[in-house]
């Protein structure tokens, strides 16, 4: 199967005051296209460094990432952003919809961005399968958590990514939206056919993914497929 | 490894983008507009009055001056002065001179400006009378012309007489308006145009008159009349005389009104700053509030570019709407200028309107809001998409491309302070005090965060710790408000400095009255007289100072005459033209100071005279302590010496003189004497003038009560310019403070719902709110109230070259005011957090 993303001895450290303080050490795995994977570990753990890693959001100490056929070595930061576009989806623990945009705009961003003709309406289609096509001219102040967090669905899968990060989807939600949320999640993904990274501590999200990665002290503990496979 | 192919938003996304965003940050947007609006609004303001000012004076020069040219010379022309004049055949020549004239009708008199005049004078611009055809025919009827107020005031009619001197005319025309008379002279000394033939029998013109001769000229338009200026001035010159073309008294008339336009572009540039602080305040928090929307969207695939330029699109958009609003409201205010200066200038106001300052406008608004954008606008390229997962420290811009912004700012602000003043050095000034009061007031906030971390109160209660921490923790407001309030109340405070020290010199003026009575032009056989009807009338002498007229005739050993010719000459023109009138006496008086020598009190019989003169002569004259002048005294060469120098206020309403003798030299020589005397009332004063004139027709009286009126006037309406324009740009630095203090509500609003959230009362964080504006507004407002004196101090000195008396009232008034300002809108920034649950304000200000 082909490897969607590779990374290989993969080290991060902070400068902290006068301190170094080493935030992941020595990582290395693979994830195949298509795959759902989940990164668990508790916090502190370098759960969400190694996300920003893995997306190209920020740059090693050491080690490589490649990410859809990319070195994210070899690209500058705007190179990044271009195939962030194309090739990466996003879901936010905060949700992160931009406050002065509707939830159609927000939606239709990754597509305008890309210059797609028909982003308006293939918007409309995505809330529309999240269930929101009646609310699709709020803007996020407006909208409950579950809500926003629908919309947030909707625009990662605007672009049709390859690959689909979702940081702690669910975090900010209460059980019942959570698990909405979640199934719609990997409905989506199902239908398209994405790659999809989970980062959570929440186990019983991860087990359903097809790999956990468990990583404590910025190190993998363990890298396993769950009984999905 | 392949390369990624590049996306491909249209240009019109990013427009649709900043639409999108602008739309629902609307209320943040309004306030950043606001800045710009009152800043353009007052610099197009100002900046048309000043040029409608200036064409206007240009326009009307010719119509002011009625002639193209005119030689005039305050004596009878020499010979060879008179031969130039007749070579350049006068179309036209007058007489004028001041004198009392009485009507015969009622006995009342009045000193008025007699012009006796033989040609078709005004050969522009118009003799406006009643009727039309007596400015025409008064010349051959052999009658007078008289001002309209004046007739009005002495209830006289057409067919009425009036008697000027020894000569008894019919008046066969109302004089309603004449070129070379403002409304500010003719209220003094109303015109009364008589025939020049009748001049001689009025007897007026006698030795000591103050007189002026005036040949008109129609010029061909061909003619350069520069050029003509240059060729024929300098003999002129050598005899006394003075050749004016209208080219030239639209220049001087230009400078006339230099130090209120000075001020009023001072406003200008100041209410342009306050503009600019406004914009640069606002897009600080404004931009800072959207990081992780720009880290989310980089996140989404856009690039640094497209991030940069959504926003650079919002701001420059604002900036141009701000810009184009700004100028309709400037063009506004300018059109009701001309109701206001309409009596204290010259001529007639017309205001033109043109797209220029729109365009201008409209440019400005967008080169002030993208460059004062620029610094915080520059957050959007370099922050990091990784801003979304955690709050990160702010990457910092590298220092070059800071150092260019700064650079380009400056340059921004010196060109447009040139575009203002045209004049380099002021610019210099200009923008060189304004960095100045920055970098102090930028480096007094940092010094004050330091001061407070290090002697931090921490015994002190929850809610002033919390106060004070506010000043200094992440996050913190202190240098952007210090500075945004610190420049603020230094503008303003800079505006109403220098208010004062224009309007101050008006007031020493009103003040110093207890004379309101001058009697001019009394010969000595005439003295006693005067000193008669003074005591028959139980008025009191104040003053009877002798008058002795001379001109130079030699400065260090050099003839007057040739250093007229010289080109490269040092010694100020007037000072070789000019008839002195000189007095003798032992003493100084109240308005002189000794600067330089000894004061002598009388002459030594034998030895050369020891003079006293002015600092301002010494320095036009070239003179030192020591330097001998010879002066020619009705014909009589007279050897002094300069024994002092005096510094003389010529503010004060009194008898001041450039040259003093001392007693004992003068005392024969042809003079004439001024009185001064207090009257109670107008009717001691007008039964007094008319007897005075009955028994000397050639007496001049100034009626100084009416003088001040007439100059209280006028001041109240220049003092009305200057006071608007003040106050126009003293609301755009409030307007600026509130959109500043006000901006850095998204500052606190998430720390204050977290504390009420975790229990805090509405009470303690009223306190840690007020707390924390009030060290604020203190402290900014105090520093900038102080930087505005030391820089008032300097304008004063250099720019309006008028000393500085500082006024208490932007001690006493603006700090506590600002500070209070500053307070209010800090409150009414926490106002929702206070009223309404947590969980609504957070929504609702996401």
């Amino acid at each position: 199967m082909t490897k969607i993303l590779k990374i290989s001895g993969l080290e991060k450290s902070y400068t902290s005051g006068q301190k170094q303080l080493t935030v992941l050490k020595d990582i290395s795995f693979e994830v195949e296209k298509g795959q759902t994977f989940s990164i668990v570990g508790p916090s502190g753990s370098g759960k969400t460094t190694l996300l920003g890693l893995c997306a190209g959001l920020d740059d090693p100490n050491s080690g490589s990432v490649e990410l859809c056929g990319y070195n994210l070595k070899g690209l500058n930061e705007d190179e990044r952003a271009q195939l962030r576009n194309k090739e990466v989806g996003f879901i936010f623990q905060n949700f992160q919809l931009l406050p002065t945009l509707t939830a159609l705009e927000n939606v239709s961003v990754p597509l305008e961005l890309q210059g797609a003709p028909d982003a308006i309406s293939k918007s409309k289609q995505l809330l529309e399968k999240v269930g929101l096509v009646d609310r699709m001219h709020h803007y996020p102040s407006q909208l409950s958590g579950g809500e926003q967090q629908r919309v947030a669905l909707a625009r990662a899968f605007a672009n049709t990514p390859s690959i689909l990060f979702a940081d702690e989807p669910t975090g900010n939600l209460d059980e019942e939206t959570g698990e909405k949320v979640i199934k719609l999640l990997f409905d989506l993904n199902k239908e398209a056919g994405t790659t999809l990274v989970i980062i959570s501590h929440d186990l019983d999200l991860a087990n359903r993914t097809q790999q956990i990665l468990r990583l404590k002290g910025g190190q993998i503990m363990t890298n396993e497929p769950t009984a999905i496979n | 490894m392949q390369k990624v192919t590049p996306i491909k938003a249209k240009a019109s996304w990013l427009f649709k983008m900043a639409w999108r965003d602008a739309k629902a940050s609307s209320v943040r947007l309004v306030l950043f507009m606001t800045s710009i609006i009152l800043g353009i609004a007052a610099v197009v303001a100002i900046q048309l009055l000043s040029d409608t000012m200036q064409a206007n004076i240009k326009l009307q020069s010719k119509n002011l001056m009625g002639a193209d040219y005119i030689i005039d010379t305050r004596q009878n022309p020499t010979e060879r002065a008179q031969a130039i004049i007749d070579s350049l055949q006068p179309d036209a020549k007058e007489v004028n001179f001041a004198s009392m004239i009485a009507f015969p009708k009622n006995n009342g008199t009045k000193l008025v400006q007699v012009r006796g005049i033989e040609g078709g004078f005004p050969f522009y611009g118009s003799m406006d009378t009643k009727p039309i055809e007596a400015s025409s025919n008064y010349q051959s009827k052999g009658g007078a012309l008289v001002d309209a107020t004046l007739m009005l005031q002495f209830g006289i009619n057409l067919g009425d007489s009036i008697k000027v001197g020894k000569v008894t005319l019919p008046i066969v025309g109302i004089l309603k308006s004449i070129p070379g008379n403002t409304a500010v002279s003719t209220s003094i000394a109303p015109p009364v145009v008589i025939p020049y033939q009748f001049i001689d029998a009025t007897e007026l013109i006698q030795f000591g008159s103050r007189k002026e001769y005036q040949f008109f000229y129609k010029a061909s338009d061909i003619l350069d009349l520069n050029a003509l200026e240059d060729r024929i001035e300098p003999m002129l010159e050598a005899e006394s005389a003075d050749l004016d073309t209208h080219t030239s008294t639209s220049r001087r008339l230009g400078r006339r009104f230099n130090n209120v336009v000075r001020f009023l572009n001072l406003a200008a540039f100041i209410a342009l700053l306050l503009g600019c602080i406004g914009i640069a305040s606002s897009v600080h928090v404004y931009i800072k509030e959207k990081l992780k929307a720009i880290a989310v969207l980089k996140c989404l695939g856009a690039s640094r570019k497209q991030s940069f330029l959504i926003y650079l699109i919002q701001i420059s958009g604002i900036g141009i709407l701000g810009g184009l609003i700004g100028s309709i409201i400037g063009i506004g205010i300018q059109l009701l200028f001309p109701f206001i200066l309409e009596s204290f200038l010259p001529f007639e106001l017309q205001v033109s309107l043109t797209p220029t300052p729109i365009i201008i406008g409209i440019l400005l608004g967008f080169l002030m809001s993208v460059l004062f954008a620029l610094l915080p606008l520059l957050n959007t390229w370099y922050v990091s998409p990784l801003k979304v997962l955690r709050v990160s420290e702010e990457a910092e811009q590298p220092r070059t491309v800071r150092t260019l912004i700064f650079a380009a700012i400056l340059v921004f602000l010196f060109l447009f302070s040139l575009w203002l003043l045209r004049d380099l050095e002021y610019a210099l000034a200009f923008v060189g005090g304004a960095l100045v009061a920055f970098l102090i007031l930028a480096l007094t906030a940092r010094f004050f965060m330091k001061l407070v971390r290090r002697f931090f109160p921490r015994s002190w209660r929850f809610t002033t710790r919390q106060g004070l921490l506010n000043l200094y923790r992440p996050n913190n407001q202190t240098v952007v408000l210090i500075l945004a309030i610190g420049l603020g109340t230094f503008l303003i405070g800079n505006l109403y400095f220098t208010k004062d020290i224009l309007l101050a010199k008006t007031e020493v003026g009103q003040t110093a009255e207890n004379a309101n009575l001058i009697i001019l032009d009394i010969q000595s056989h005439q003295r006693d007289e005067v000193l008669k009807q003074l005591n028959d009338r139980q008025l009191p002498i104040m003053d009877d100072i002798p008058l002795v007229t001379m001109r130079l005739h030699k400065i260090k050993d050099r003839l007057v005459n040739e250093i007229k010719q010289d080109t490269a000459r040092k010694v100020r023109r007037w000072i070789l033209n000019h008839e002195f009138r000189t007095t003798y006496r032992a003493n100084m008086i109240d308005s002189e100071e000794l600067l330089k020598g000894e004061w002598v009190e009388k002459a030594d019989p034998g030895t050369t005279i020891p003079i006293s003169i002015s600092d301002g002569f010494a320095s036009d004259a070239r003179l030192e302590l020591g330097d001998t002048v010879i002066f020619n005294v009705q014909g009589v060469l007279m050897e002094t010496t300069v024994a002092s120098i005096r510094k003389v206020d010529w503010g004060r309403v009194q008898l001041n003189f450039n040259i003093v003798f001392p007693r004992g030299v003068l005392e024969d020589a042809p003079q004439f004497n001024v009185f001064t005397t207090a009257a109670a009332n107008e009717k001691v004063s007008a039964d007094f003038q008319r007897d005075l004139v009955a028994a000397l027709p050639g007496a001049t009286i100034i009626d100084l009560r009416q003088v001040f009126t007439i100059v209280e006037d006028i001041l109240d309406k220049v003092s009305w310019v200057i006071n608007f324009m003040a106050i126009f740009s003293i609301i755009t630095g409030l307007f600026v403070l509130i959109a500043s203090v006000r901006t850095s509500k998204y500052q606190r609003i998430k720390e204050s719902v977290l504390l009420r959230t975790i229990g805090a009362t509405n009470k303690q964080i009223l306190k840690i709110t007020i707390l924390e504006y009030l060290f604020l507004g203190l402290l900014g407002s105090i520093m900038g109230v102080l930087l505005a004196l030391f820089s008032s101090f300097g304008l004063g000195l250099f720019l309006f070259q008028e000393p500085f008396v500082p006024s208490a009232i932007p001690f006493v008034v603006f700090v506590p005011g600002i500070t209070l300002l500053v307070l209010v809108i800090g409150l009414s920034n926490i106002r929702s957090v206070l009223s309404s649950s947590p969980l609504e304000v957070l929504r609702r200000e996401v």
